[in-house]
């Protein structure tokens, strides 16, 4: 006889938890044909990889502002922290509001694919930006630039920094980083074509880690003694860099640019170890996604390739290849804009 | 003769079966609470937030909460025994990883790379019951080293890629709909098998009544015959069985494979264990309170987020409701307490006339 005093408690208990499954399903039969679709026609839903972080509430910003200009509004959710599945649940939920449309900038590529696809189903139109999704998960892609862009601005900053001839080197992230060995093949093919004065001696690697891209900005600077530029197309090893030179004897003779944040750049800028620098603007970006967005919702554009509309302040954008819509060529930051930013 | 008075005093109880009446321990307890909370918040979600009586919200909630749910099973009888498992989500990540490499690196079929994945979080529970139960090393401690063991291999592995060429006829399993279009997925199928056979294990069982006693004092229960060590290693043992199965749903439900797969899981489930109305003291618990946590967590975070209240202000409710849960519990404790030594004051010289039976007349006229 060890039965306890527990059991009938736990059985009424089980049968009430039954119960309220029961009535829950009972409730979704009456309230199910009345719920979906809901009354945001022209809602758009801003997703970033996660909240608090001043890039997206930049990009944010730019997509109110675009909401105010066509008359839709936004509305900003996320999850605190940018792990893979945390977006999931938000993309469900304006599944359920059935809004007009989803701006997203994926965490990762594959496991919000399946969401996102729930979500067009149920009417809404899903805009990725900054960070892709698979293709087959969204209906167009906003890119912040594309890599000949990106390759193109930053052989431009150094060449006019240092005059169009001399030597400069390159301090990328890691040796196998996709973005960066594409972008820097490019360099060297423009450099070869359109600048013979410039010679690119060396190529180094911080690995995208702050300490490591100072000892390599280092050692670059002794092995070359006639180094005239650097070039850094990663953001951790852009201030790596300006760190070094800005307290040694290379500040304002060694030209630094690449791409980095104002917020990490703002000091170098100010005390002269840096001139310009690019990155694109997040504000435009997100401006960009909004009315993108609603011309896929005001049915303007399909999102196919060819698909054209207007973009306010922006002016007229065209769906590419893979229906990417691409903002357009990185944004340069020197002294006189960079307090305007903050990311 | 003297026979016979043995068994006489055998048969014959001289207390009541149980200190209350049945409708009061079937109402009267943290368990019921947290169901009628639950009731409430989803009827209220259910008239007042819009969109929440669509057709997607069970399903969706259905399949946010079902991992949490799962492994909030084990976690339950863990917590009973006064023990904690903090690695379930690290389990959860690492078969997650060990279902990818399985099925890709190595190209085993799905179940064999089911399987594998399943033997995995069973060598995890086994080390931690191993340690736990065995070696008598705290499981707080155990649990904190192994979560960070399990997540470190699980990261090392796959570093920062991800496996993510499923078949799809499996991924679809994951978030199927049971008939096709209700909104109740099919991991609901396993989950209340589970659910039924944890509650037996738990509360129909001597294993169960076990669990229960070493949580209220392992000496005593080890002295009444409870083998505690053989207990608690099963238990970790379970929990690293769910929480491998927890990891395989994830992975098919989102088509991918990652080392940093259900970070933060552990947390929730323990916080929706303790918001179930079991002690962490261990002792006290009972599943449908647990799964009526879970759901709450799930119906609270679902209805905020459909009124687009961000993720930190419904960490704060649920933060909120798990503090009170806490609290109404030792609260409520101490004045049963109290009211329970006032009756026993009140009702001592009354019992006692009643064993003596015959003296008590004699007593009675005296005061008289």
């Amino acid at each position: 006889m060890k039965i306890s005093n527990r059991p009938l408690a736990a059985f009424a208990g089980l049968a009430l938890a039954a119960s309220i499954g029961l009535t829950a399903c009972g409730g979704d039969d009456d309230g199910g044909s009345g719920g979906s679709g809901g009354d945001g026609g022209g809602d758009i839903t801003f997703l970033p990889k996660n909240l608090g972080n001043p890039y997206f509430d930049a990009s944010t910003t730019g997509g109110e502002k675009a909401a105010d200009e066509f008359g839709g509004s936004i509305e900003e959710v996320g999850p605190d922290q940018a792990t893979p599945d945390s977006q999931v649940s938000f993309i469900n939920t304006a599944a359920q509001q059935g809004v007009g449309a989803l701006v997203v900038s994926a965490n990762d590529p594959t496991a919000i694919c399946d969401a996102l696809n729930e979500a067009r189903d149920a009417g809404v139109k899903v805009v990725t930006f900054d960070s892709d999704t698979d293709p087959e998960c969204r209906d167009v892609f906003v890119s912040q630039a594309d890599a000949e862009g990106i390759a193109k601005k930053q052989v431009e900053l150094i060449a006019e920094q240092i005059g169009e001839s001399g030597e400069i080197a390159i301090l990328s992230a890691a040796a196998n980083a996709t973005n960066q060995n594409e972008w820097i093949k490019l360099m060297e093919e423009d450099l070869a074509a359109n600048y013979p004065d410039i010679e690119l001696v060396d190529t180094v690697y911080g690995d995208d880690d702050d300490q490591k891209s100072f000892d390599q900005t280092a050692a670059l600077l002794s092995k070359h003694p006639n180094l005239k530029g650097i070039v850094s197309p990663t953001t951790v090893g852009i201030a790596a860099a300006a760190r070094y030179l800005s307290t040694s004897e290379y500040k304002g003779k060694v030209a630094l640019t690449g791409l980095g944040t104002p917020n990490q750049m703002r000091e170098f800028v100010k005390d002269g170890t840096v001139t310009e620098f690019a990155l694109w603007n997040p504000e435009d970006l997100g401006y960009l996604a909004a009315y993108t967005a609603n011309a896929l919702i005001e049915g303007d554009i399909s999102g196919e390739e060819g698909d054209s509309f207007e973009a306010g302040d922006l002016g007229s954008y065209k769906v590419g290849a893979d229906n990417v819509v691409v903002l357009g060529e990185p944004f340069v930051f020197s002294k006189k804009n960079i307090d305007d930013f903050d990311f | 003769m003297s026979m016979t008075t043995i068994d006489e005093a055998v048969n014959e109880r001289t207390y009541a079966d149980y200190s209350r009446p049945l409708l009061w321990r079937v109402f009267m307890t943290r368990e019921f609470a947290i169901i009628a909370l639950l009731v409430l918040v989803y009827f209220y979600a259910y008239g007042n937030v819009a969109n929440f009586d669509g057709p997607l919200t069970l399903y969706y909630l259905f399949l946010d909460m079902a991992p949490i749910m799962l492994i909030a099973l084990p976690m339950t009888l863990v917590i009973i025994t006064g023990e904690i498992d903090l690695s379930v989500a690290s389990i959860m990540g690492l078969t997650s990883v060990m279902l990818g490499i399985g099925y890709h690196d190595f190209g085993l079929s799905m179940p064999l790379a089911i399987v594998l994945a399943l033997v995995v979080g069973t060598v995890c529970g086994a080390i931690n019951g191993f340690l736990v139960a065995y070696v008598g090393l705290p499981s707080l401690a155990v649990t904190i080293g192994s979560m960070a063991l399990f997540r470190g291999i699980a990261v090392g592995l796959l570093g920062t890629e991800a496996i993510t060429d499923f078949d799809e006829k499996w991924t679809d399993l994951a978030t199927q709909r049971i008939g096709g279009d209700s909104s109740y997925p099919v991991i609901l199928i396993a989950f209340v098998v589970l659910a039924i056979a944890f509650a037996i294990l738990l509360h129909f069982s001597t294993f169960g009544r076990g669990v229960y006693e070493i949580g209220l004092n392992d000496q005593t229960a080890r002295f009444t015959g409870v083998k505690v060590e053989r207990t608690k290693f099963c238990l970790f043992l379970l929990a690293g069985v769910v929480s491998g199965f927890a990891g395989i749903f994830y992975t098919l439900r989102y088509g991918s494979a990652r080392g940093d797969n259900a970070e933060f899981y552990e947390l929730q489930v323990i916080a929706a264990v303790l918001l179930g109305g079991v002690s962490i003291f261990g002792g006290r618990g009972a599943l449908h309170g647990v799964i009526a946590g879970v759901l709450l967590i799930g119906v609270v975070s679902s209805a905020l987020r459909l009124e687009n209240v961000s993720t930190n202000i419904t960490n704060i409710v649920i933060g909120g409701l798990l503090v009170l849960s806490v609290i109404s519990g030792s609260v409520l404790s101490s004045v049963s307490n109290l009211r329970q030594r006032r009756a026993a004051r009140a009702r001592a010289p009354v019992k006692a006339s009643h064993r003596s039976g015959q003296p008590d007349d004699g007593e009675k006229a005296a005061s008289e």
